[in-house]
């Protein structure tokens, strides 16, 4: 049997820190996508806190911090990162391992949300895009999942096919940023 | 252009994927071709004023969405999920 080398999404491109911003890798346990079966979205809510201490988060949301969180990803569906899910959940709900599918990044530091407008038309302003929220769009021409996490950090997911690409156009965003400030 | 989502909220219209007239919400039952199928698929009306259309978001909650919109200002009077507008009709 061939003993194959597990390498994470950005294993050979991240970190990455440009003046006061830094890029990491995020490598959670698990990526789990939950889809309550119609009309179940409740009772698979109540079954997730009963296993695993969170709730789904509504539209644009995330619940849960730490080890274990849940992030919505879409119409009727939320990804828990984290931890495997209890198989108690499987009646309410389909359930998909995507633990290898998903490059996951936070990004860090005073200038990240300058980094980031240059490439996602959402607003992040902290008035409108808090810590806790979260928003499926774009990344470049990437399709993102992008939440704030902290006042200056963010996480980014993106296909993991697409990781060198997101880094490559974070790392240009960066620069680019630090260059402006360094004109001023 | 911008489109409020119901789920996502205020974005850009890179964001969305246009698909036609409201039309489309309503299929002929019928499996073989009749008058109803050439509507469904060929006869549009092209108003200069309100007109309902759907569009895909894509890049954002990948909802289908009921647009309701004037041709004629480009204002964005009403957007609903395709689904409970279909619902909706029962």
């Amino acid at each position: 049997m061939v003993d194959l080398i597990a390498k994470t999404p950005c294993a050979d491109l991240l970190p990455i820190k440009v003046e006061a911003v830094t890029l990491s890798e995020v490598t959670p346990e698990a990526i789990t996508s939950i889809m309550p079966y119609e009309g179940k979205w409740e009772v698979a809510s109540e079954a997730l806190k009963s296993a695993h201490g969170i709730t789904l988060p509504g539209p644009g949301r995330s619940t849960g911090k730490g080890d274990i969180r849940a992030i919505w990803t879409g119409a009727g569906q939320a990804m828990v990162l984290g931890a495997r899910l209890d198989a108690g959940l499987a009646p309410h709900a389909a359930l998909s391992d995507q633990s290898d599918a998903w490059a996951l990044m936070r990004l860090e530091g005073a200038g990240g949300e300058d980094v980031l407008a240059r490439l996602t038309p959402i607003d992040l302003n902290p008035g409108v895009f808090k810590r806790g929220h979260v928003a499926r769009s774009l990344l470049g021409h990437m399709n993102a999942v992008i939440a704030r996490v902290g006042a200056e950090a963010f996480e980014i997911m993106v296909f993991r096919s697409m990781a060198g690409t997101a880094v490559h156009e974070l790392e240009e965003a960066m620069k680019s940023v630090a260059a402006r400030a360094a004109l001023r | 252009m911008r489109i409020k989502c119901p789920l996502c909220g205020d974005r850009d219209s890179r964001e969305y994927t246009y698909m036609g007239h409201e039309t489309y919400l309503d299929r002929p039952g019928d499996e073989g071709w009749s008058a109803d199928w050439d509507d469904y698929l060929h006869l549009r009306d092209n108003p200069a004023g309100v007109t309902r259309d759907l569009w895909y978001h894509g890049a954002g909650c990948t909802s289908w969405l009921l647009v309701e919109r004037d041709t004629v200002t480009h204002d964005i009077l009403r957007v609903e999920l395709a689904r409970d507008a279909k619902r909706g009709r029962g």
